[in-house]
């Protein structure tokens, strides 16, 4: 009777081969004053109801960062000195991004696929409207994704999830010290043949936690009050050096 | 020590910040510059966004001008007056520094515009004090005595005149008013409290003695980096406190002995190294703008040009 039912329930579900378990050693990071950054372990492992097909899984595991919209500026000489002159705007870049393959991206995924579900880092920047007088918008980009990578805001780790008996893998991120408040968007997908089979999203959730937290959001929501504070810290500040050295001056 | 800077969203090594305020803070005493100048690009340069930068440097410089100013009161080096009359004119140009700001950001290209006044006013102002200095120190060592320059101009002629006891000066409201103005303008298109302008201007445009310059240009700069700052706080929310208090130690510390060792130098002494700072500073801006830079794109916050 329950093997029937049990039957019948898995009839009911939309038939898939092969889908995605997951866990993270840590859906919440805290930023605190010391934070110095995090490391985040995905891991998980591949349910089949089908014998293993032939041709060999892989698995790509993203983590983007909230999107904001942009501006890239390129230099150019004019009369001697170096000058800030066309500028692209970027429609959305997600401020963290982080793909890691099992192996190299352009052997597990297709273009279209890539594409589609905006998995490599060139296509998770949207970018619609260049102006018309720039022919080379795709410099832009670019420049964007070197200088972010540069900051290792950016992180392309291809091979770097370790898939065993193509069913469990794990990947560690290591996420910088200046990350951006926001939900971290993790996403899977298990490829076959350079086309997605499955996939699978969760969030991790990065927030400012005590000082930090109470200080950004007097900041905002208090803004003439935390002004004044700063002043006041200042003022302070400077008559308390200022009478502390006249005390030395006089003690010595 | 890394710390998180809670409106920047950066983590920097304490440490570094509060050696990078001290050091700036002996400059500001020695001197009677806010620092602005000096420390504005450096935050850049260890990944302080700008505006951030900008902002949490004039809350900075409140401290150190006001930890100067209680050093210099004692020496009695302050020309209050001469200060509030200069203050008065700041503030309007500063008024209107914001609104020619904004309306040359609409323009486009207001960095560059930044960029070349930083030039060009550092370049002309530190090369005149350079060899004025240099004139004064010669005249000294070859024992000649200084012939006192008589300084009466057209600037005696306006009317208007006020005492200034504590510069020894008695002259129409007018001129200092005007430096204030043009001093205020700049300030506000530049990002800075000023100080390296008003200086040179307070020695050779309003001829006040150099020991009482720089207790005055202390003096002015509080109020007008206090309120850039309450102007950064509530309309664009980018001081950072932590960064601020970090800068801020040091620089407190600095500024108080930065005082006690201006009061050991000759003024000559003084207006040279000044002199020295500010064309280093701008041979350092020059050559960023001639040489091609390592990455030509840059990134920035959505609008604008």
């Amino acid at each position: 009777m329950l093997r029937l039912a049990l039957l019948i329930a898995l009839l009911a579900l939309p038939l898939k081969a092969e889908e995605v378990v997951m866990g993270l050693s840590r859906d919440q990071v805290r930023i605190n004053t010391t934070f110095e950054g995090s490391e985040i372990l995905v891991f998980g492992a591949v349910k089949r109801e089908a014998p293993i097909p032939e041709e060999p899984l892989d698995v790509i595991v993203t983590i983007a960062g909230p999107s904001k919209p942009l501006t890239v500026r390129r230099k150019e000489r004019v009369l001697g000195i170096w000058v800030n002159t066309d500028s692209v705007g970027i429609d959305s870049a997600p401020s963290f991004y982080a793909v890691a393959t099992s192996q190299p991206l352009a052997n597990v995924l297709s273009n279209v696929e890539d594409l589609r579900h905006r998995i490599s880092i060139n296509s998770a920047i949207r970018s619609v409207g260049a102006p018309a007088e720039i022919e080379d918008s795709q410099a832009f980009t670019d420049a964007l994704i070197r200088i972010r990578m540069r900051q290792n805001a950016y992180q392309v780790l291809e091979g770097a999830v370790s898939l065993e008996e193509q069913t469990l893998f794990r990947v560690g991120f290591e996420l910088p010290a200046n990350l951006t408040e926001g939900e971290y968007r993790t996403r899977i997908f298990l490829t076959r043949g350079g086309k997605v089979v499955s996939q699978f999203e969760t969030g991790i959730d990065v927030r400012k936690v005590g000082l930090e937290r109470w200080l950004f959001t007097m900041s905002r929501e208090q803004a003439m009050l935390y002004g004044l504070m700063s002043l006041a810290i200042a003022i302070v500040a400077g008559w308390g050096a200022s009478a502390v050295f006249r005390m030395m001056r006089q003690g010595g | 020590m890394q710390i998180y800077l809670p409106i920047a969203e950066v983590s920097v090594n304490a440490f570094l910040l509060l050696g990078l305020g001290g050091m700036v803070g002996v400059l500001s005493g020695m001197f009677g510059v806010g620092g602005g100048f000096l420390m504005t690009p450096l935050l850049f340069f260890i990944g302080i966004p700008p505006a951030v930068a900008v902002a949490t440097e004039a809350n900075q410089i409140v401290a150190s001008s006001f930890s100067g100013v209680l050093a210099h009161l004692r020496r009695k080096t302050v020309d209050l007056r001469m200060g509030t009359v200069l203050l008065v004119g700041g503030l309007i140009g500063a008024a209107f520094g914001v609104i020619l700001f904004n309306y040359l950001k609409s323009l486009g290209q207001v960095d560059l515009l930044v960029r070349l006044c930083y030039v060009v006013f550092l370049g002309v102002i530190g090369g005149m004090m350079f060899f004025e200095s240099l004139r004064a120190i010669r005249q000294t060592r070859s024992g000649k005595v200084i012939p006192k320059r008589k300084k009466h101009n057209w600037i005696h002629g306006l009317p208007l005149k006020m005492r200034f006891r504590t510069s020894g000066l008695y002259i129409s409201v007018i001129p200092p008013v005007l430096v204030g103005v043009a001093v205020g303008i700049l300030a506000a298109i530049m990002g800075v409290g000023g100080g390296f302008i008003m200086v040179p201007a307070m020695i050779y445009l309003l001829g006040m003695p150099t020991k009482v310059v720089v207790g005055t240009s202390l003096f002015q700069i509080i109020f007008v980096t206090a309120f850039t700052t309450m102007l950064h706080a509530t309309t664009n929310y980018t001081v950072d406190i932590v960064l601020a208090v970090l800068l801020l130690v040091g620089g407190v510390i600095g500024a108080q002995v930065g005082t006690q060792i201006g009061t050991r130098m000759k003024a000559e002494q003084l207006r040279i190294l000044l002199a020295l700072m500010v064309l280093v500073v701008c041979f350092k801006l020059a050559l960023d703008l001639l040489l091609q830079p390592s990455e030509l794109y840059s990134i920035a916050a959505p609008g604008g040009h």
